[in-house]
């Protein structure tokens, strides 16, 4: 255990926006699962896939001569295709089973992707360079990569249009409806199947676009979905469900707490200090829970 | 009826005594010497999985048309039975188990990752099997005191340690001061373990230590303190995603040192994937193929290189070259045994004193290579962006000096 944060103050500085960088892309992945998780009450392990997938999409532009930042319009049309196909295929099938089923077919799917990006992409590691350079504040001290920079501004970028979308469309509306009351909404005339589709898609074109993303600041590899999957999942369990600056906000937290975490424990308890955030949230909720006897589900 | 039924028990009876047949005298079947391997075609290890069957592939066809191994008299060539161990140890040894007690193998090729070899050595252990493995460098392989193991190639604890000493070296004799980061496997950390014996010799220190994650993709908080804390040298060990990840962290953060040091270099395909970035990074190779150890089958490294990629499409890198130096050890013990008994194909390996391609090959008691020192390269590009890898270290074989300090990011 070291305390360099402490003795080289500008690493604090470094750290928070390392962290708050890191946390907002988490947070765009975190914002499909609490959608889907949501709205159709399944919790998709293969998220951290279909992000790794968009990264690959992404990867095989900039291999093509095309600039990889084009991946985050290209990665989410394309994604949004492959996540009607899945909900088509499997989810549907699931959708109003419990939630034991849907974890089962959606690790599934998880497996089943990234047999198939290793058999379709081979397993090196590879990643996307987007050559833009570097920004230094005070006095090179604190340095920020522009690619991460950019990262975060497309991920508030879709975030802020996705939220205008739910709240302003018809379909955005039959979404939020349909999370509310699926049964009401069918009988008010939702279409609940398309809604589904549509929530489906939309999730994995966001994956898409973080995917994309991660391919130019980060690198790719097809075993390396999970963790995205787990740091989502405990976004979503930290923030509740369809509570979008909850999830904005819990990101970046989890980004900032993972960075100090780093500092001060050393960077093997980087994951496990995660864990352990998730467990005490866990315990501390069912406390709270429990002292307000509150009927759930 | 009845007639029918004692017709098929007596067919199945003899399909099983055939096949069992079959199996006892798969080892040497006619002319053909058969070896088993388990090799990851698929999961994650898969693109090095195929290095390392095209190296056994590449040496076979070679040895089989250059005469083959003659025993007793008579000529035979090789022939390698694959599995495909899905980058999983546990399938590694089950298929190990099959290999030796179904297919009746009694010569084994080891598989790829230290892991993995680590997974099928007690099954070729228990089975007396001898197996010439080119793919484990994990120290823990050599101390475990196995009798049929033996590999071509240095353990992991020598593969940076030359680097440690070449900075003492320039610094004067005076110790430098160490950052490194290695991920939690044992290869890693067994490189690790070799820093630590090597600071401890010239009395350098390690300012900093981290530990990456398995799913290291994300080394920004290790350079943070590199920047902050400047030392000498940064060694950094994770296979081809800490190569990779390291070098594009360095270049986004313009992070400034004097001696980057690293594994996987060749295999991460740095200098293609990061291009003048990756410029100056020290890498450990088991080989490269401007060294100039020569043999009768591939004469030395640079007509292996240009025959490999004239078969593959691709420059070898040391992965094959490895793979296919341990099938001419198993040529030439087999030679000398002048049998195809195990025992004394195995003493015949314990006591291989040869030059390969590769390198010279001397297998100490526990079974490692100790007569093939690491070389180490630099990445060093043009003015117009293309890199290439070269040898600066051992000074033997350098084909150019080593640039020291690293530039400035400012100053390039």
């Amino acid at each position: 255990m070291d305390f360099l944060v402490f003795q080289y103050p500008m690493i604090t500085l470094q750290a928070c926006l390392d962290g708050i960088l890191l946390g907002v892309l988490f947070a765009l992945i975190a914002y499909g699962m609490a959608l889907q998780w949501g709205v159709m009450n399944i919790i998709n392990i293969a998220q951290g896939d279909l992000v790794i997938l968009g990264g690959y999409i992404a990867y095989f532009m900039y291999l093509y001569g095309i600039h990889p930042a084009w991946g985050v319009i290209v990665a989410p049309v394309i994604m949004y295709f492959v996540g009607i196909a899945i909900y088509k295929l499997v989810i549907n099938k699931v959708v109003d089973r419990d939630l034991f089923i849907s974890i089962l077919a959606t690790f599934g799917i998880s497996i089943l992707f990234m047999q198939l990006m290793n058999f379709a992409f081979g397993a090196d590691v590879v990643l996307a360079n987007s050559g833009y350079g570097t920004t230094m504040l005070f006095d090179n001290n604190v340095v920020l990569p522009n690619s991460k920079i950019f990262s975060a501004f497309i991920s508030i970028v879709f975030a802020v249009c996705l939220v205008i979308y739910m709240k302003k469309s018809k379909l955005g509306r039959a979404i939020r409806a349909t999370a509310q009351n699926a049964r009401a909404a069918k009988i008010l005339g939702v279409d609940t199947e398309k809604v589904y589709a549509a929530t489906f898609g939309i999730n994995a074109a966001l994956c898409g676009v973080a995917g994309a993303l991660i391919s130019i600041t980060f690198t790719i590899h097809p075993y390396m979905g999970l963790p995205y999957t787990i740091r989502s999942f405990m976004i979503v369990i930290v923030a509740g469900l369809g509570n979008l600056p909850g999830v904005a906000m819990s990101g970046m937290g989890l980004g900032v707490f993972e960075e100090f975490a780093d500092y001060i424990l050393g960077t093997e308890f980087r994951i496990g200090s995660v864990f352990l955030l998730l467990v005490l949230i866990l315990v501390y909720r069912r406390f709270k829970l429990s002292r307000k006897r509150e009927y759930l589900k | 009826m009845r007639l029918n039924k004692i017709i098929l028990s007596f067919v199945s009876a003899l399909i099983i005594l055939f096949s069992t047949s079959v199996a006892s005298f798969a080892k040497v079947v006619g002319d053909k010497i058969i070896l088993g391997a388990a090799i990851s075609l698929t999961g994650k290890y898969s693109s090095n999985g195929v290095h390392t069957q095209n190296g056994y592939n590449m040496a076979v066809d070679r040895i089989n048309s250059m005469g083959g191994v003659k025993v007793g008299g008579k000529t035979y060539k090789f022939d390698i039975i694959y599995y495909d161990d899905e980058s999983n140890p546990k399938r590694a040894a089950q298929l190990a188990e099959r290999l030796i007690s179904q297919d009746g193998v009694e010569f084994m090729l080891g598989p790829y990752s230290s892991g993995l070899t680590k997974a099928i050595a007690p099954v070729t252990e228990k089975y007396g099997v001898p197996m010439v493995e080119a793919n484990g460098a994990s120290r823990s392989l050599f101390t475990k005191g196995y009798k049929y193991l033996f590999a071509v190639l240095a353990p992991a604890n020598l593969y940076l340690d030359v680097a440690i000493e070449t900075a003492v070296e320039l610094n004067g004799g005076k110790p430098v001061r160490i950052a490194q980061a290695f991920e939690q496997d044992a290869f890693s950390q067994d490189v690790r373990l070799g820093i630590l014996d090597a600071a401890e010799r010239t009395g350098s220190k390690i300012i900093i230590d981290d530990k990456l994650p398995k799913e290291l993709n994300d080394m920004a908080a290790t350079l943070v303190k590199v920047k902050q804390m400047k030392p000498d040298v940064l060694v950094v060990s994770g296979h081809t995603k800490g190569a990779l990840t390291a070098i594009r962290q360095i270049a986004e953060m313009k992070v400034d040192v004097p001696m980057l040091a690293m594994t996987h270099c060749d295999a991460a395909k740095l200098s293609k994937q990061h291009g003048k970035n990756s410029q100056y990074a020290l890498c450990a190779s088991q080989w490269h193929k401007s060294l100039t150890y020569k043999d009768d089958f591939f004469k030395d490294g640079m007509t292996y290189a240009a025959d490999f990629e004239k078969e593959f499409g691709y420059d070898p890198p040391y992965q094959s070259a490895e793979s296919s130096a341990a099938l001419l050890v198993f040529k030439d013990a087999f030679e000398r045994a002048n049998s195809f008994d195990q025992k004394k194909v195995r003493d015949a390996l314990a006591a291989t004193n040869m030059q390969t391609f590769y390198g010279n090959i001397k297998f100490a008691p526990g079974g490692q290579n100790v007569d093939k020192p690491m070389v180490l390269f630099q990445v060093m590009c043009d003015a117009s962006g293309s890199c290439e890898n070269k040898v600066v270290a051992p000074l033997k074989w350098a084909s150019a000096k080593l640039i020291h300090p690293i530039p400035k990011w400012s100053e390039r």
